[in-house]
């Protein structure tokens, strides 16, 4: 897709990649697939994000971050670009980036990113016992990201990361 | 600060407005509820829905602005227009009135939003191709949401099927507006830039016709539909949203934090 990264564009990565993101605080911007590139162009150090969701408040914060995490690294000259599209997915959530929602007790996205709108729902499996014996609460949650969800078997209730 | 008006806009400007005026209006309306809805969830529900429309309306802001030149930046179009300056459909700007009234809003427009943005997904002007690709993500919750929400109030209690009921009669005047082409949009659809609406009536009524059947409730005979806010002729309540909304750059212009 893209050529490979030079060295200093390679640690200027990992160096933004390490950046958590502020509302899911276990995973970082490179499992949720918010960290998109890295470049260096004419010596400045461009990191290019897109946000899960249009409105998405965390913006502002993880382009801070990532400014911070590469300044840290010792680069000088640093921009954060912000990019639309391709439009961000959960299909992008990596299988260990699924593992630790649900070990944090959040349930990961259950399949791919569908087009169904009116009625219709997938099975959501408890993030803390694994019944699929579960009722949604609200569609939106504690972000625009993730629903409201309570277990009928264990009671606990939890927040689904919804496909995207 | 002094008031942006803006005198006979290319017609891809304009729809960049009217869309991003739909998604700011709507998106300030249900933000009203903020602190107000009838339980914790909904409150949280309709407050991120409002920031998936403000989201929206930002890039769109943003893209006009880029298209306009001459420095301006988002904010000159949100806080300095008039009402007679904005162009959004008049169905967004309809008072939030009681839950019910909230909920059929959201339906009818979100219903149309989903489509549209996907058949916008198309523009040849790339951002706003990109902008629908995200927004249509989005607006599928908006209508599972309110979808939802309309099977339980219409086919609820004898109050909230009354109230579901009356919301319909209230709101159903104005949606013809949102299938409407006029020259701004003829040549914008030729182009490619914009996608006609009307491509994406019958998916919109099926849509309604679908959460319709599910509660038994019927789309209401309305003698005519409503019509101006395109061009910016608006109801007297896009006054109070503005008086509100731009309060803060009115009285302190320029005033940042």
């Amino acid at each position: 897709m893209v050529s490979a990264r030079t060295p200093a564009e390679e640690r200027a990565w990992r160096a933004a990649a390490t950046v958590m993101d502020p509302e899911v605080p276990v995973l970082t911007i490179e499992d949720l697939g918010v960290l998109r590139e890295v470049r260096e162009e004419a010596g400045t150090i461009v990191a290019t994000i897109t946000p899960t969701y249009s409105g998405c408040p965390a913006m502002d914060l993880i382009s801070v971050q990532v400014e911070v995490a590469l300044r840290d690294a010792g680069f000088q000259d640093v921009k954060v670009k912000r990019v639309l599209s391709p439009a961000w997915t959960t299909d992008w959530l990596s299988e260990e980036g699924r593992q630790k929602l649900r070990t944090y007790g959040i349930a990961p996205p259950a399949g791919a990113a569908g087009r169904g709108a009116l009625f219709g729902e997938p099975a959501v499996a408890c993030p803390h016992c694994g019944s699929t014996h579960t009722t949604k609460v609200s569609e939106f949650g504690s972000t625009a990201c993730k629903a409201l969800y309570r277990c009928e078997s264990c009671r606990e209730p939890f927040d689904y990361f919804k496909c995207h | 600060m002094t008031t942006l008006t803006l005198t006979a806009p290319s017609p891809h400007l304009a729809f960049l407005l009217r869309l991003a005026d739909d998604n700011l209006i709507l998106g300030h309306r249900l933000s009203e509820w903020t602190g107000h809805a009838p339980m914790l969830e909904e409150d949280i529900a309709l407050a991120n829905i409002a920031l998936d429309h403000i989201g929206a309306a930002r890039s769109l802001y943003d893209r006009a602005a880029e298209l306009h030149g001459e420095g301006l930046t988002e904010d000159d179009y949100a806080y300095r227009r008039d009402a007679r300056g904005y162009l959004n459909c008049l169905l967004v700007e309809r008072p939030n009135g009681d839950f019910a009234h909230t909920i059929v809003r959201q339906l009818l427009y979100s219903a149309f939003a989903l489509p549209y943005w996907a058949v916008l997904t198309a523009s040849t002007d790339a951002t706003i191709a990109a902008i629908a690709a995200k927004s249509e993500k989005e607006a599928r919750y908006h209508v599972r949401h309110s979808g939802d929400w309309f099977l339980r109030l219409g086919d609820g209690t004898d109050e909230s099927r009354t109230r579901t009921e009356a919301a319909l009669a209230a709101l159903w005047p104005y949606t013809g507006e949102l299938f409407e082409v006029d020259a701004t949009l003829e040549p914008l659809i030729a182009e490619g830039v914009a996608a006609d609406p009307r491509s994406v009536h019958a998916v919109w009524q099926q849509t309604i016709d679908q959460a319709l059947a599910a509660t038994g409730l019927t789309v209401p005979e309305v003698p005519f539909m409503q019509t101006g806010g395109r061009t910016g002729y608006h109801t007297e309540h896009l006054g109070f949203i503005l008086a509100d909304l731009q309060f803060m750059q009115r009285a302190y212009p320029g005033a940042t934090w």
